[in-house]
C-alpha cells in the first residue's frame, strides 16, 4: 500500500480527535450547539454599617454550595479591608476585617449561578433531640395536637405536614392558638415548629432561601423547615406545609445563627440584589469546565484571556477555509489569483459582511486597475510601481470613507479595516494577467478568487463550526488528518474531466 | 458506451492512462524531481552552461543584463545583433519573452511586425530584472540569445513564431512528444495555454499524428489551413538523442524537453521544464500512464542516450496496442 504511513497518521490524527471529542460530550458534558442558552443569575450582597471607633470585623455567612445550581463565580469587593474565609460543617464565613475605618462602610460579595446539579453533602451524624422541657400549660396543648398528629400520619414527612396544616390552619383549636402566640416574625414561627417538632423527636433545622426573582433589589433571606426522615432531610414551607424547595430559591445558609455579625460598627445590613442574564453555553461552559476540573480543561482555549481568545475565535476558522482552498484547487480545479489570497480576502470581510465586502473590494479594485494601468504608461520600475499601488488604495479608501460619512453610509466605514496590501497585490496580479492572457482570464480569475472568497467567508463565520472549533479546538487534528489524505489524492481534478472532456465523450 | 463515459468520467480517463495534474505532482514530480536540481532548470542561464559544457547544442549567448546600469549600454550591447531574442532567466510558460526580428532606426521590430521604441525595450528589460516574470517576483536577469533561424519545413504550419518539439523524459527515456506551432493568437509563442498548437508524434518514426489546438482536436493550422497530419521532422533520431541526454544535465526524473530546429545548426535545446503540462496527452491522443509505469518496471535504465532512445521505441511500440485516446 503506497499511502500507508500518509493513512495511519491521518486516522490516527481522527481517532485522538474524536476521542477528546467524545470525552468532552460526554464527560464533561460540554454543549455540542452553540444555540443553548443558560440562565445566569447574579446575585449581589450589599453589606453596609456605620462604624464606630476602633477596628471592626464583619463576618456574613455565606452558602458553601448551593443545591440544584452550579457556583460560577464569586467575588468580594472589600478595599482595604482584609478578608478571611471559614468552612464549618454546613456554611461558608467571610470575615472583613481592618483596624481603622471611616464613616460608612460598604461591602459587597457577588455570585453567579447557572441551573444545574452538585453533590450533595454528606451530613454528619444527625443528632435526635432528648426529652424537651416546656411550660406546663404548652406541654398539654403539644401532647394533644402531636397526638391528633400522629393518628393521622404514617411517617415523619406526613407527619410533618399534617403538623403543619394544623398549625397554620385559619380555624384552629385552642391548642393551636395557644402554641402560635409569641411567634409573629417568620424567624420565631420557625424556631417555633422547630421546638414542637423536638417534643416529638424529630430532627430538624432551620434554612433560609433567597428567592431569585429577576431585577429584585432589597431581598432577604426567607426561614424554610428542613426536616430529617430517617434518610434524608426534607424541606417544609413553614406556612403552608408544603414540601420541597420553591423553584428558584438559593439556599444561603443553614441554622439560625445571624446572617451578619458585626463588631465595632453599628446598623448593620445586608441587601441581596438579584438579576438574571441569558448566556450561551459557551461562555458558561468555560466557567462550568474550570469548576468541573476537567484534566483537559486545562488546556482549553477558554483559560486564555478574553482578548486573545477573540483572537483565537478567529484564528481556529482559517484551518477551515484553506481546507476548503485545498478542497476547491485540488479536487475542482479552481482557478485563483494566489493560494491563499481568497482566505486573506474572507477575512477582510468579516469587518464589513460579506454584501458590503464585494462592492467595496470590486469598487476597489475597479478603480486601482484603472489607474494601475495609467501607471503602466508611465513605466515605472515594479517595486516603485508595487509601491504607488498600495499608496493609491489607501487614498482611495480614505475617499470611500470620507464619501460614505458624508452619505450617512456607516458601513463605508468599516472599509478602513481592509486589508490595503492584499488589495494592492491583487491589483497589481489582476493588471499582469490581464496583459499576459487576456481581460477574460483575468475577470475570470477574479471571479474565481471573490468565489472562493465568499465561500470561505460563509463557512468561517458559520456560528455553528466557529463554536465546534473553539469548544473542540482537537477538531484541528481531524482537519489535518483531511488535509494530508487531500495532499494525497492523486485522482483527477473535476476541471480536467472537462479539460480532457473530448476523449471522455467519444467513447470507444 | 456513452452514458458509462458520462457516468463515470475518471474511470473512462483512467482506463485511457491518462495522466492528471494531482498525479503528475504526486506520484512523478515530488517522487523523480529533487528539489535541489530544481534551480539547474529555472534558471536558464545554467541550464545553458551546463548544456555547453556537456556539448549539447543551445541557441548562442549574446549578452547576460545583470543589473539597471547595464540597460543603459544596451544599444552598444545590441549593437552587432539585428536579431534576437530577451528572455528571463527565471520566467515560465512562455512569459515575459521578446522576440526581434529586425531593426530599424526607430526601434525594434517584433515577431508581428509591430515597432517598438528603445525605451519600450528597456521598460521591457526593467522589468525583467526586477522580477516580474520570475517565480515569487525574485529579483531576475535577462538573457539575450540567437534568434533561431527555424527551419523552413515547418513555415507553411507555423505562424510567425518558432515551432519547437517537446518532449516528456522520464528516467532518461523519451516518453512523449509534441510539436508546438505558434498560431496568431499565441503572438509566434510556443505555449499551449497561450494559444499555441500541440500537434502528436509517432515516437518511431518521428511523423506528426495530428493536433489539438485550446480543447479541440484539429487537422489543420487555424491561421494557415495547411494540414499538420503526417509532417515528418527531419533529424528524428537526433531530437530524441538530444532530449535523452538531458537527463543527466540536469539530474531530474520527469523532465519535459524544449528543442528547436535551425535551419543551419540542427537541433538546439531551448529549455528544460521541471513540471511539464499534461495537453501532450490530447494532442498525442495518448495517456502518458502506460508508458511511464512501462518505464517504472525497467530494472535497470540503459546509461547511453541510444540504448535509451531503443528503448523508448520499443515502449512506444508496445503501449501503441494500448487504447488511444
Amino acid at each position: 500500500m503506497k499511502n500507508l504511513h500518509v493513512n495511519l497518521l491521518a486516522t490516527l490524527l481522527i481517532l485522538v480527535s474524536a476521542s477528546i471529542c467524545y470525552y468532552k460530550v460526554t464527560e464533561l458534558k460540554l454543549p455540542l450547539l452553540p444555540v443553548q442558552e443558560s440562565e445566569l443569575w447574579t446575585i449581589e450582597a450589599k453589606v453596609t454599617y456605620k462604624r464606630t471607633a476602633g477596628p471592626s470585623k464583619v463576618s456574613m455567612m455565606l452558602p458553601k454550595q448551593v443545591p440544584g445550581f452550579v457556583v460560577l463565580d464569586e467575588n468580594f469587593v472589600s478595599g482595604r479591608y482584609g478578608l478571611t474565609l471559614e468552612n464549618d460543617d454546613l456554611n461558608r464565613v467571610a470575615q472583613w476585617a481592618i483596624r481603622r475605618s471611616q464613616n460608612d462602610q460598604t461591602l459587597y460579595y457577588r455570585m453567579q449561578l447557572i441551573p444545574g446539579e452538585t453533590p450533595e453533602f454528606k451530613d454528619k451524624n444527625v443528632v435526635y433531640p432528648g426529652e424537651q422541657e416546656y411550660p406546663e400549660i404548652m406541654r398539654t396543648a403539644l401532647t394533644a395536637l402531636l397526638e391528633q398528629v400522629r393518628n393521622k400520619s404514617a411517617d415523619t414527612k406526613s407527619f410533618t405536614h399534617e403538623l403543619l396544616q394544623r398549625l397554620n390552619a385559619a380555624d384552629s383549636d385552642e391548642n393551636v392558638k395557644l402554641l402560635r402566640k409569641d411567634a409573629a416574625t417568620s424567624e420565631a414561627w420557625v424556631s417555633r415548629i422547630i421546638s414542637i417538632l423536638q417534643g416529638a423527636r424529630i430532627p430538624s433545622r432551620q434554612v433560609n432561601l433567597l428567592i431569585l426573582s429577576d431585577g429584585a433589589r432589597h431581598s432577604r433571606l426567607v426561614p424554610w423547615l428542613q426536616v430529617y426522615s430517617g434518610e434524608r432531610w426534607v424541606t417544609f414551607n413553614p406556612k403552608t406545609g408544603e414540601s420541597g424547595f420553591p423553584s428558584n430559591a438559593v439556599l444561603w445558609k443553614y441554622g439560625d445563627k445571624p446572617l451578619l455579625d458585626v463588631s465595632g460598627g453599628k446598623s448593620a445590613n445586608v441587601d441581596f440584589s438579584i438579576y438574571k442574564q441569558s448566556r450561551g453555553m459557551t461562555a458558561v461552559t468555560q466557567q462550568r469546565a474550570g469548576i468541573i476540573n476537567g484534566p483537559l480543561m486545562e488546556f482549553s482555549l477558554f483559560n486564555l484571556p478574553v482578548q486573545t481568545q477573540n483572537v483565537y475565535r478567529i484564528l481556529i476558522m482559517m484551518p477551515v477555509g484553506v481546507l476548503l482552498i485545498v478542497l476547491l484547487r485540488n479536487i475542482v480545479g479552481l482557478k485563483t489569483f494566489g493560494t491563499f489570497m481568497p482566505i486573506l480576502i474572507a477575512m477582510a470581510f468579516r469587518e464589513t459582511e460579506l454584501a458590503w465586502g464585494l462592492a467595496l473590494f470590486c469598487l476597489l479594485l475597479a478603480l486601482g486597475l484603472m489607474i494601475r494601468f495609467y501607471l503602466e504608461y508611465l513605466r515605472l520600475l515594479l517595486v516603485p510601481r508595487l509601491a504607488a499601488v498600495l499608496i493609491i488604495v489607501i487614498i482611495l479608501m480614505t475617499f470611500v470613507s470620507l464619501l460614505s460619512h458624508k452619505l450617512g453610509i456607516d458601513r463605508g466605514l468599516s472599509v478602513a479595516l481592509f486589508p490595503m496590501v492584499i488589495i494592492a497585490m491583487t491589483i497589481e496580479r489582476m493588471s499582469l494577467v490581464w496583459e499576459e492572457h487576456g481581460a477574460g482570464e483575468s475577470l475570470q480569475q477574479c471571479a474565481g478568487s471573490l468565489f472562493v472568497a465568499s465561500i470561505s467567508y460563509l463557512l468561517m463565520t458559520n456560528e455553528y463550526l466557529e463554536h465546534l472549533m473553539f469548544v473542540f479546538p482537537e477538531l484541528l487534528f481531524m482537519l489535518l488528518a483531511f488535509t494530508l489524505w487531500l495532499g494525497r489524492y492523486t485522482g483527477y481534478r473535476i476541471s480536467e474531466l472537462w479539460r480532457f472532456r473530448s476523449v471522455i465523450v467519444k467513447g470507444n | 458506451m456513452l452514458w458509462k463515459n458520462l457516468l463515470n468520467p475518471s474511470k473512462r480517463l483512467r482506463e485511457l492512462g491518462l495522466l492528471g495534474m494531482n498525479q503528475r505532482n504526486g506520484d512523478y514530480i515530488l517522487k523523480y524531481n529533487q528539489r535541489k536540481f530544481y534551480p539547474l532548470v529555472d534558471d536558464k542561464l545554467r541550464t545553458k552552461k551546463l548544456a555547453q559544457q556537456a556539448g549539447i547544442a543551445v541557441p548562442a549567448l549574446y549578452a547576460v543584463i545583470e543589473a539597471e546600469y547595464q540597460v543603459a549600454q544596451l544599444t552598444e550591447i545590441l549593437a552587432p545583433y539585428s536579431e534576437f531574442v530577451i528572455k528571463p532567466a527565471h520566467g515560465s510558460g512562455g512569459e515575459g519573452i521578446l522576440i526581434i526580428k529586425g531593426r530599424s532606426k526607430e526601434g525594434c521590430r517584433k515577431l508581428n511586425g509591430a515597432l517598438l521604441t528603445k525605451s519600450e525595450v528597456d521598460h521591457h528589460i526593467s522589468n525583467i530584472l526586477s522580477g516580474m516574470y520570475s517565480l515569487g517576483g525574485q529579483p531576475d536577469v535577462a538573457l539575450i540569445e540567437y534568434r533561431v533561424d527555424f527551419d523552413p519545413v515547418f513555415e507553411q504550419v507555423s505562424y510567425q513564431g518558432v515551432p519547437d518539439i517537446r518532449t516528456i523524459v522520464f528516467q532518461g527515456i523519451p516518453v512523449m512528444s509534441m510539436l508546438r506551432l505558434p498560431t496568431r493568437m499565441s503572438d509566434g509563442k510556443a505555449n499551449l495555454h497561450q494559444g499555441a498548437i500541440g500537434v502528436g508524434i509517432d515516437m518511431a518514426s518521428g511523423r506528426t499524428t495530428g493536433g489539438v489546438w485550446h480543447h479541440d482536436l484539429i487537422d489543420a493550422h487555424p491561421d494557415s489551413g495547411h494540414t499538420i497530419n503526417h509532417l515528418e521532422i527531419p533529424g528524428w533520431d537526433n531530437i530524441l538523442l538530444l532530449s535523452a541526454g538531458c537527463r543527466e544535465l540536469v539530474s531530474l526524473g520527469y523532465i519535459g524537453v524544449d528543442i528547436v530546429l535551425d535551419s543551419k545548426l540542427g537541433p538546439l535545446m531551448l529549455e528544460i521544464n521541471a513540471r511539464p503540462g499534461l495537453s501532450i496527452q490530447l494532442a498525442n491522443k495518448q495517456g502518458l500512464l502506460p508508458r511511464l509505469e512501462a518505464v517504472e518496471k525497467i530494472k535497470s535504465i540503459p546509461s547511453s542516450p541510444e540504448e535509451r532512445v531503443k528503448l523508448a521505441k520499443s515502449i512506444y511500440r508496445q503501449t501503441q496496442n494500448s487504447q488511444a485516446l
